[in-house]
């Protein structure tokens, strides 16, 4: 059975390969770049061992701890990416059921993160490699590690599957996700600057690393490695235990793993949940009755209700919050960015409209409206949502910096940004699309194989608003750095100007692509099905 | 590379079209049909999708496109209807060509594509009244018309729930709403009965043939013979891209039943191989 699954998992990596050679050029890179990782942690770790053993050993413990973490959470969050071996394909096969566990927790090691981790935790264990009973402690706890990452991240997400089928908590989950993402580089920063005022007090970093480790290591989560320091140390009885920990923590994943597939294969999924409702006909009630209005009010319902839009709105009222903290707090004038930055994001969000419709463009097409409709229709709500987020955003953040001579030229730039981003946008969508997360799907989820077209359309977009930004931005900039009240006035027209000017011809452009090559947009989101 | 107006390719580079004729020989298109296809061509890589295509679907007719899986309906219905740009080859509705004055030939026409997504982050109600503003109708047509065809598709219950949510069939359903909406006067059903219960397909089944009678034109396709020869006034038999038979009903299945007339047209049965092992009596576990 194990042997049957792993050849399956490597026919369908195989296959991949053969629909699309960006497909393999994305693996590949993959591959190198995952071959550098394990390259440079087995060195450095290798390195830090034959400096300090029992120093690395900590590091280990909760470098380790936070790596099966990973394994264990992202999968919750990224639901769905990796359904290749979705056990629910085996249901009408009768395979044994712990056949069946065995089989895919050694499918899960034979993927690019997988086989990386058990690469490098078996690399590592040679860090110890000045006492070899250490390295054969070490390579237990590595296979006991790699077990645990796998099991219990297949656990975690069949115990869990229940949850995460209804389509909404899905959702939910997905727009969630996007803090811890945002935030991490905060963290960091807040973290390394700890770390740094630390180290100032000698010894008092290792002493924290030492205790952190010390608790982690009775954890199931740092078990694994805590058993190499504790021989090290020649703790027996703490190895023990520690052995112990480890292995009851993998036959425990596996036992819930067993009893949740159990559970799902006696009552399949329920597919037809009791779904939420809408309330009468929302913004469709109140936009004009034209072609332009039902657009733009089904980009607004969309802008709310589909993930991959709203999770934009997650991000938009932690920008300044995140720019604060990469000021580090003594150099607030970086918040500034905030407000412009919301207007380019707002206008890029719609840079890919219609690979986001994915065939239910099909609509637009059928019904035969013309480009003026479809690409004023889209930019609309963009525009009436986007004003008042910014100019609220500009007053917040100028009166972080206490300097309201600033407020023009910002404002200015920020919804002249808008304006030209928006522009941009509703041309780039006529002419350059690429392969998107489908509608229902993780928005994090890569579509594989579409890195070439992604960057060249994205890049033709960015670089398209800078150019056009590019006297607004200037202008601003000198108003800003000189603190000159007339030319800040004067960059606040001429943003705007240029903003309206980039609108205006950024969706007529738009437009007259979109007329001349609809029915070839239609067949271009067909290909991506 | 789109060329309207270049006459269909040479025979000798199309090895499928061994007497094909040069387009000066295309009749122009029946200004009374409401669907008037000529010389119809589309080529996907190497495949060729369709094969010199005409076709007149008389107006007022109830007309059946049949064919194998992978025969060319689909793609020939969408280049009648604007979503496929053909190679080669004209498309006209009551007369309106639907290549050169798209917004005028999409006006005349509702269309149900098949294999394609809905708006379905929209409820029921939502997504009809889209299509309706999408189309140019006035609020109180639209509400009021969207009441009717909720009703008539029996998903009043379902009007405020997401169109994701929705079983196969109810999809179905909204979307033949959608494509109705504003009374056209030909409507190009891909597959409308595809995962329908039969009660919710046989009240679509009147809709239409109440539309047929007040003058109106269908044409669906479907694999369903039996279906087809019951439901339709006529009927084009469509294999490898190209037109066998097209007719009234009873002239193509020429006293057959119009599923061994399709077979016959079409071929394929395999005869005398059967499956020895499947055989319970064979018995051998």
């Amino acid at each position: 059975m194990v042997a049957q699954l792993v050849r399956l998992k490597l026919t369908l990596m195989a296959n991949t390969f053969r629909r699309s050679v960006w497909q393999t050029i994305g693996f590949v890179v993959g591959a190198l770049y995952a071959v550098s990782v394990v390259f440079g942690v087995v060195v450095g770790a290798i390195a830090g061992g034959t400096a300090n053993a029992h120093g690395a050993g900590n590091v280990f413990v909760i470098v380790g701890a936070v790596v099966v973490l990973a394994w264990w959470l992202v999968p919750v969050f990224l639901y769905g990416v990796d359904a290749t071996l979705d056990p629910h394909r085996f249901i009408t096969f009768g395979i044994r059921r712990w056949n069946l566990v065995a089989g895919l927790a050694v499918v899960g090691v034979v993927s690019i993160p997988g086989i990386a981790t058990l690469v490098t935790l078996v690399g590592a264990a040679f860090a110890w490699w000045r006492t070899p009973l250490v390295v054969v402690a070490a390579l237990v706890g590595a296979v006991l590690a790699v077990a645990l990452c796998v099991v219990g991240s297949r656990a975690i997400t069949t115990v869990l599957s229940p949850l995460l089928e209804s389509r909404r908590s899905r959702e939910v989950m997905a727009a969630v996700t996007i803090l811890p993402i945002m935030l991490m580089g905060p963290i960091f920063t807040w973290f390394s600057r700890q770390a740094a005022e630390a180290a100032g007090e000698a010894g008092a970093l290792s002493g924290t690393v030492a205790e952190l480790a010390g608790w982690l290591g009775w954890t199931p989560l740092g078990a694994p490695w805590g058993l190499a320091v504790a021989v090290h140390d020649a703790d027996w009885l703490g190895a023990l235990a520690r052995l112990l920990i480890a292995v009851a923590s993998v036959v425990l994943a596996a036992w819930a793993w067993e009893r949740a597939l159990a559970r799902s294969f006696e009552s399949p999924r329920e597919t037809a949940g009791k779904g939420a409702r809408g309330k009468g006909l929302g913004w469709f009630d109140r936009v004009p009755a034209t072609p332009v209005g039902a657009v733009a009010a089904r980009a607004a319902t969309y802008w709310r209700r589909d993930p991959r839009y709203s999770m934009s709105f997650v991000v938009i009222p932690l920008l300044p919050v995140i720019m604060w903290f990469a000021g580090g707090g003594d150099a607030p004038e970086v918040v500034l960015i905030a407000a412009p930055m919301t207007g380019w994001m707002l206008g890029f969000g719609i840079s890919n409209d219609i690979a986001y419709d994915h065939t239910a463009f099909a609509l637009h097409v059928a019904t035969g409206i013309d480009g003026r409709t479809d690409r004023w229709g889209r930019a609309l709500p963009v525009l009436m949502a986007g004003v008042p987020v910014i100019i609220v955003l500009a007053v917040i953040t100028t009166a972080l910096t206490g300097r309201w001579e600033w407020f023009a030229p910002l404002v200015g730039l920020s919804l002249g940004t808008l304006g030209a981003s928006t522009g941009v946008s509703s041309l780039v969508s006529a002419r350059w699309l690429y392969p998107v997360p489908k509608p229902g799907e993780s928005p994090f989820k890569q579509p594989q194989g579409a890195t070439g077209a992604t960057m060249v359309a994205q890049g033709v977009g960015m670089g398209l608003t800078l150019l056009v930004s590019a006297p607004a931005l200037v202008l601003s900039g000198l108003a800003i750095g000189l603190a000159e009240p007339v030319l800040g006035w004067v960059a606040c027209v001429v943003a705007l100007a240029v903003g309206v000017a980039a609108l205006l011809g950024g969706v007529r452009w738009g437009a007259r692509v979109y007329d001349r090559r609809a029915p070839e947009l239609l067949q271009r989101v067909l290909s991506y099905s | 590379m789109i060329t309207l107006s270049v006459p269909a390719p040479q025979p000798a580079s199309q090895p499928s079209a061994p007497s094909h004729q040069p387009a000066p020989s295309v009749p122009p298109p029946d200004p009374s049909a409401a669907l008037s296809l000529r010389g119809l061509w589309k080529r996907f890589g190497q495949k060729i999708a369709v094969a010199d295509v005409s076709l007149d679907v008389p107006t007022g007719s109830f007309y059946g496109v049949v064919g194998p899986n992978g025969a060319g309906k689909t793609t020939t219905l969408s280049m009648a209807t604007g979503l496929l740009r053909p190679d080669f080859g004209t498309a006209a509705v009551h007369g309106t060509d639907v290549w050169t004055d798209p917004a005028a030939a999409k006006r005349r026409l509702g269309i149900l594509p098949d294999g394609v997504r809905l708006f379905d982050r929209l409820t029921g109600a939502q997504l009809i009244t889209y299509a309706g503003l999408l189309r140019g109708l006035d609020r109180a047509t639209v509400t009021e018309r969207t009441e009717d065809l909720l009703r008539a598709m029996d998903l009043t219950a379902d009007r405020d729930t997401f169109v994701v949510d929705y079983s196969a069939g109810m999809t179905k359903k909204v979307a033949l709403a959608s494509a109705m909406i504003h009374a056209p006067r030909v409507l190009v059903l891909d597959e409308p009965f595809e995962a329908v219960d039969p009660v919710s397909a046989a009240n679509i089944r009147d809709i239409l043939h109440a539309y047929v009678a007040d003058g109106g034109t269908v044409v669906v396709s479907s694999h369903v013979m039996d279906l087809v020869q019951r439901m339709c006034s006529h009927v084009a038999v469509v294999a490898q891209g190209r037109v066998l038979a097209a007719g009234t009903v009873d002239a193509v299945r020429a006293g057959q039943s119009l599923e061994d007339r399709f077979v016959d047209l079409v071929g394929g049965r395999k005869e005398g191989e059967g499956l020895a092992w499947l055989r319970s009596s064979s018995a051998s576990s």
